[in-house]
């Protein structure tokens, strides 16, 4: 089972199992929620920015066992980069994901170990799906603050 | 199966016939392919029909004056002959669409755009495939007529009560799955369609599941409409049939407009083609037609009959199998009579999704997601689920296949 034990890596499985940074935030900076319409998986991500850096990074959601390590993987990554930083890294682990760029693994931690998803296409998506969320936080914080509300 | 004793149907020699199941695929070992509620295998024969028509008399149809093109429109046409002997239907009301999501399409858009108001209802239930809901939904929204769902019982079944007391003056369509995509269900058809007629309303039975499976006369299930799909039924992709109330089909204004639908055409207007013709408009998939006309002979070779009986003992076996995996749910019926071999899952702390990659890494070939029932889904509480589903084909390994790989996937998730 070579392919598989590529796409299962030991540390995903380890994430999937205990999940880092999980559940909500109460008072979040900005909340957003994104599903996959594939196979229904959900994902809540709430991030709480304090000057202009992720404080604190949650998701939650129900998922496969790559949606969620990825999301556990993507807590532990984010936080306490500032908001620029937090959108280059998931610019980069999108790009990993299609195989675009080569991992780095001293910016995406953990993450490193989702590269074998890059070789599954169904599975790229549920691999991004809290990543992304991530994108749609920033942009919304962003937009928010913009317009003072 | 084992046990075969009370019917013809010998599955392993079957498979013979299947070139996908018997030659193996590039790196891989032997296939369990348990996805056929998704689409059938297809045999080398209806393979060499389709590509006969191509080699020997490839034209286009019903305007040709030249042999060639005169034989595919018998080629054509004898496809349709088949299908509509299959289910027992008259030829004239058998309609060639792409698939049957088509079918019901036309239907909403020929009968149901024109004709619902607001206010009137169509009845699906909540076990529909999106196919059955979707485009009943679409025309609603332009209407201003509802769509109401029909709810499921714990089991799995029709909730019949509720069916009775939400059929009323309103309901102007009743459409229902014979055989569910997801649960494997086997609705009582007949009665619903009865108890639509009695109030005045129009019946859609979506055979797409059954059809393949089981002997369907659509005489004797009466619907005004009945859709199913080639490529389930050991046929290509791309050819689906309505089988309609011939009436009703001569009443209807067309779906698509176009080449060969027509009868004149002026710079005013145009007038129409007798039925089947008037909703088939374009070129029609001709070698599609005649590979599923090589199919219906397949099937009809082997006997609904038997087919029927094979799937009832494989769902046994593979309930039977399935009790062996521990933490594993079963959706559905139990009782083999009342379902067929299509079976949803979900495995105590593993994925669906993670199901079907990890059994795929063992050869076996399930389905995970929605089945295109989200409605069911949230009905049942669960995201998804995983489905194996089984045909005529299926034999004892694949069960055992499926079984060990389900217990060695729960090993493998650290859910035991």
């Amino acid at each position: 089972m070579g392919g598989l034990d590529d796409l299962y890596q030991q540390l995903i499985l380890d994430h999937y199992r205990n999940r880092r940074g999980r559940g909500r935030i109460e008072g979040a900076s900005a909340s957003v929620h994104e599903h996959n319409p594939v196979c229904g998986d959900e994902c809540y991500l709430d991030i709480l920015v304090e000057d202009g850096r992720i404080a604190e990074i949650r998701a939650d959601g129900d998922g496969c066992s790559i949606s969620q390590a990825a999301a556990s993987m993507l807590t532990e990554v984010a936080a306490g980069k500032d908001l620029d930083e937090a959108l280059m890294l998931v610019e980069h682990f999108r790009l990993v994901m299609h195989g675009e760029a080569q991992p780095d693994e001293d910016l995406l931690g953990d993450a490193v170990a989702l590269e074998g998803v890059a070789k599954y296409p169904v599975r790229v998506k549920c691999a991004l799906l809290s990543w992304l969320a991530l994108r749609e936080c920033i942009a919304d914080y962003r937009e928010t603050v913009a317009t003072g509300g | 199966m084992g046990n075969s004793a009370q019917h013809t149907l010998h599955a392993r020699a079957l498979r013979a016939e299947f070139p996908i199941l018997v030659s193996p695929r590039a790196g891989g070992g032997a296939v369990h392919y348990l996805d056929s509620a998704a689409t059938s295998q297809k045999p080398q024969r209806v393979l060499d029909a389709m590509d006969a028509y191509y080699r020997e008399t490839n034209a286009n149809v019903h305007r040709g004056v030249y042999e060639m093109a005169a034989e595919a429109t018998e080629r054509l046409e004898a496809g349709r002959d088949a299908v509509a002997r299959l289910v027992n239907h008259p030829r004239e009301a058998t309609v060639f669409t792409k698939n049957a999501t088509e079918a019901i399409n036309l239907v909403a858009w020929a009968w149901g755009a024109r004709e619902l108001r607001e206010g009137d209802e169509v009845l699906v239930t909540m076990m529909e495939h999106h196919s059955n809901t979707v485009p009943w939904q679409i025309v609603a929204s332009m209407t201003g007529a509802q769509v109401r769902f029909c709810p499921v019982t714990p089991g799995g079944e029709i909730d019949m009560d509720a069916m009775r007391s939400m059929i009323g003056g309103r309901t102007r369509m009743v459409a229902v799955v014979h055989v569910s995509n997801t649960l494997g269900t086997i609705n009582p058809v007949e009665d619903i369609v009865a108890m639509a007629h009695e109030a005045g309303a129009l019946t859609m039975v979506d055979a797409t599941q059954s059809v393949p499976h089981m002997p369907v006369n659509a005489a004797a299930i009466g619907s005004d409409f009945l859709a199913f799909t080639g490529h389930k039924m050991c046929g290509p992709t791309g050819i689906g049939v309505l089988a309609a109330s011939p009436a009703r089909l001569g009443a209807m204004e067309p779906f698509l407009g176009g080449g060969e639908m027509i009868s004149d055409v002026t710079t005013e207007g145009a007038t129409w083609n007798d039925i089947p013709w008037k909703f088939e408009a374009g070129t029609p998939p001709i070698a599609e037609a005649v590979g599923l006309g090589e199919a219906v002979r397949f099937l009809e070779e082997i006997g609904m009959e038997n087919i029927r009986a094979h799937e009832k003992e494989v769902a046994v076996r593979m309930l039977e199998a399935l009790d062996e995996v521990p933490g594993l749910t079963v959706y559905g019926p139990r009782d083999a009579e009342r379902r067929g071999a299509s079976m949803s899952f979900s495995l105590d702390g593993v994925h669906p999704h993670d199901i079907g990659q990890f059994l795929d890494s063992k050869g076996v070939c399930v389905r995970a997601g929605h089945h295109c029932t989200k409605p069911l889904m949230r009905h049942l509480g669960v995201q998804s689920t995983a489905r194996a589903s089984a045909y005529l084909y299926t034999t004892d390994d694949d069960i055992i296949a499926l079984r060990d790989a389900l217990i060695a996937c729960r090993e493998w998730f650290g859910a035991a």
